[in-house]
């Protein structure tokens, strides 16, 4: 379809915001929660993008905004170099076949009445592809590359284990023959030793179908394993940017710094030298003003509890936005 | 390897997925309810022949060497050598004498029809059971039991047929608020508030008593009311479906709402709406045999058990009426409550089972 070259995904100023009504009489009031604030990124064909952060900080609400499973606030959404922001539904069908989605929750991501089989083919009847017997072939072949016996397409989904599900959902989403892939968690709810086949599996479906993924993850062990550039949330907001090797082995936002300092070393006996943030995340009804990490953050100085930072570019596609790591002067970044 | 399996129920082959199978067997585990079924079914399947259980035209007639099916066609009285060019009237003694003399007559087990009016009865009516009248006669000499055979399929079909049409305007209804929400929701919410606060039984009479009520009409009637009850629990089924995953992910397929609706989130609410279905058929007939017994129901001569139950409030020196207008509506309603209460046990799936 469209031969630009350009990244397949191009995301600027996404912002989503629910309204919430709290407090009866008097005391009513509407009150705005601002899930993500103006974040933007680029996914380049064939990247895995990895967006990690707290519970809360809006990973699956920008998953879910990319894919317009929810309606943004404000801001431009570009796949394959069209705007999608604003599309209605109708035009919106066709571009729905080369971005899906797989859900965190195994157990509910799949219609409990339907067989495995009616699972897989639903894509392919939703957009009339093929006739029966060629949605058939198409199915077998799917599970197998999931590593399903295709036997197994008659049965339903709770005569399978979680990790089986799980490769079932991909199955779902690979029908289509999709470009781009958000995987929302996919591992979370997964017992920790079958969670490495499906990751592992994931790996290989991008590099052999040259899928594009954004792997939205807690878990940056995973993360460093399957994703070429990692960005890092906090309340709404992406606060670092960077490709994997540069963000592991120097990370710059005091944040980054608390969540790797929290992975666990696999060797008994050596520590990391662990950063403790004190406190929760604060609520998103109310951000602080400034830095939205200043109340928690070690290093805060007296600017960050007035000026929110920019996220700029501090070294060659290192991005970060926090007052400690300005702009190089010489690097031209955007302010 | 679980499949769909092959289970009979009440002798037809059915082919169930294994939550199907379970809840088949649960419900039959549940004697009351299970016996309830089929004694109820046998009385339905019964009443819809009545025409052959109670007639007052013979079921077969046989004269000089022919049939004659007198329940199926009108026979002028001539042709079993009478006068008259009327219809045979086969409780004349006279026209019975004229057919014995060349054949015979094969009658119904009641040789009365709803409407019937006894011209021979023993007493004044009405009059008491005895050896012709099983149940004695109403107030305008009609056989009882005919009435009550009558009046029974009439409740029920008017029952289910209501409960059809109330569940189907009910389900679209519920689905459309809980699929849409928001203000959609909100609105239909406060309608059915105010609609529902509406006193029915009032409004009925009042409908009732400047429309002629006939079957259909007060079916309409009752439709305007009925359709409320299944409204909330497919509302609060649709309210949870919607953000279920797997109606997501069709979502993000390009799955249309209606797609949506029907293929992922109607057959999971089914289930919940199931369960309600015989205390709606329940409260269906309650309603009409109410209205019957004020006297808004049924237009006047039809078969009602309600009616009946008037008749006996009227003429309490013969109890024949309300008694059997009290068994008759109390036995089918507690054993479509046992039915009811199986059913919802079966789909319960915290329930444990012995």
């Amino acid at each position: 379809m469209s031969g630009g070259r350009g990244p397949l995904v191009e995301v600027e100023g996404l912002t989503k915001s629910f309204h919430l009504r709290t407090g009866f009489g008097f005391r009513r009031a509407r009150r705005e929660l601002v899930a993500v604030a103006g974040v933007s990124f680029t996914l380049e064909r064939g990247e895995t993008l990895g967006l990690v952060g707290e519970s809360g900080c809006g990973k699956t609400t920008t998953g879910r905004l990319l894919l317009r499973l929810l309606e943004p606030t404000a801001g431009v959404i570009r796949f394959a170099g069209r705007e999608i922001q604003a599309l209605p539904e109708r035009e919106l069908r066709p571009l729905r076949r080369r971005m899906q989605i797989i859900f965190q929750d195994p157990y509910g991501s799949l219609d409990p009445r339907m067989t495995v089989e009616e699972i897989v083919a639903e894509p392919l009847v939703v957009h009339g592809v093929g006739d029966r017997a060629a949605r058939a072939r198409r199915v077998r072949e799917l599970l197998d590359r999931v590593g399903i016996p295709a036997s197994w397409a008659d049965r339903h989904p709770h005569e399978f284990s979680g990790g089986q599900r799980q490769r079932i959902g991909i199955a779902r989403a690979l029908a289509l023959d999709p470009e781009f892939l958000v995987c929302d968690e996919p591992v979370s709810a997964l017992d920790v030793s079958i969670r490495a086949q499906v990751v592992n599996l994931l790996v290989d479906l991008g590099r052999e179908l040259g899928l594009t993924y954004l792997f939205i993850s807690h878990d940056l062990a995973v993360v460093r394993h399957i994703c070429d550039r990692v960005a890092v949330m906090y309340l709404g907001r992406i606060v670092e940017l960077a490709p994997k090797a540069s963000l592991y082995r120097e990370p710059l936002h005091p944040y980054t710094r608390a969540l790797l300092s929290a992975i666990p070393v696999p060797r008994p006996g050596r520590k990391r030298a662990r950063i403790v943030l004190a406190g929760d995340v604060p609520s998103p009804l109310d951000p602080p003003a400034g830095c939205r990490f200043h109340t928690r953050c070690p290093q805060a100085m007296e600017v960050c509890r007035r000026v929110e930072p920019e996220l700029v570019e501090v070294r060659p596609g290192h991005r970060v936005a926090c007052h400690l790591h300005p702009a190089p002067p010489s690097n031209g970044a955007r302010a | 390897m679980v499949r769909r399996q092959r289970v009979r129920f009440l002798g037809i082959p059915l082919r169930l997925t294994p939550i199907g199978a379970r809840r088949l067997a649960n419900f039959e585990r549940n004697r009351r309810g299970a016996v309830s079924l089929r004694l109820f079914l046998v009385l339905f399947v019964v009443s819809l022949f009545a025409e052959v259980i109670a007639n007052d035209r013979p079921l077969l007639v046989r004269f000089d060497g022919e049939f004659y099916t007198p329940f199926l066609v009108a026979y002028p009285e001539t042709t079993f050598g009478g006068i008259f060019d009327t219809e045979a009237d086969y409780h004349d003694p006279e026209v019975q004498a004229l057919i014995e003399e060349k054949g015979w007559i094969l009658w119904a087990p009641v040789r009365y029809r709803y409407d019937t009016v006894v011209k021979d009865v023993p007493g004044p009516a009405p009059s008491p059971p005895d050896a012709r009248h099983w149940l004695g006669t109403d107030d305008q000499a009609r056989d009882v039991l005919a009435r009550v055979i009558y009046g029974f399929r009439i409740s029920v079909l008017f029952g289910l047929v209501l409960t059809l049409l109330s569940s189907i305007i009910g389900i679209a209804m519920g689905a459309i608020q809980g699929w849409f929400g928001g203000w959609v929701d909100l609105g239909l919410q406060r309608f059915l508030e105010i609609w529902g606060g509406l006193p029915v039984l009032y409004l009925l009479i009042i409908i009732a008593s400047f429309l002629t009520p006939g079957f259909w009409t007060l079916l309409g009637i009752m439709l305007l009311f009925s359709w409320m009850s299944l409204v909330d629990v497919v509302r609060a089924e649709f309210l949870r479906a919607r953000n279920f995953d797997f109606v997501r992910a069709a979502r993000a397929l390009g799955a249309s709402n209606l797609v949506l609706m029907f293929r992922h989130v109607l057959p999971n609410a089914m289930v919940s709406a199931l369960t309600f279905l015989p205390f709606i058929l329940n409260g269906s007939i309650t309603t009409l045999t109410s209205l019957d017994f004020l006297g808004f129901g049924l237009p006047p001569g039809s078969p009602s058990l309600g009616e009946l139950l008037a008749q006996g409030k009227n003429n309490l020196q013969a109890p024949w009426l309300g008694l059997t207008g009290f068994v008759v509506v109390a036995t089918m309603l507690s054993l479509l409550v046992f039915v009811g209460e199986a059913v919802r046990d079966a789909f319960d799936p915290r329930k444990t089972f012995r």
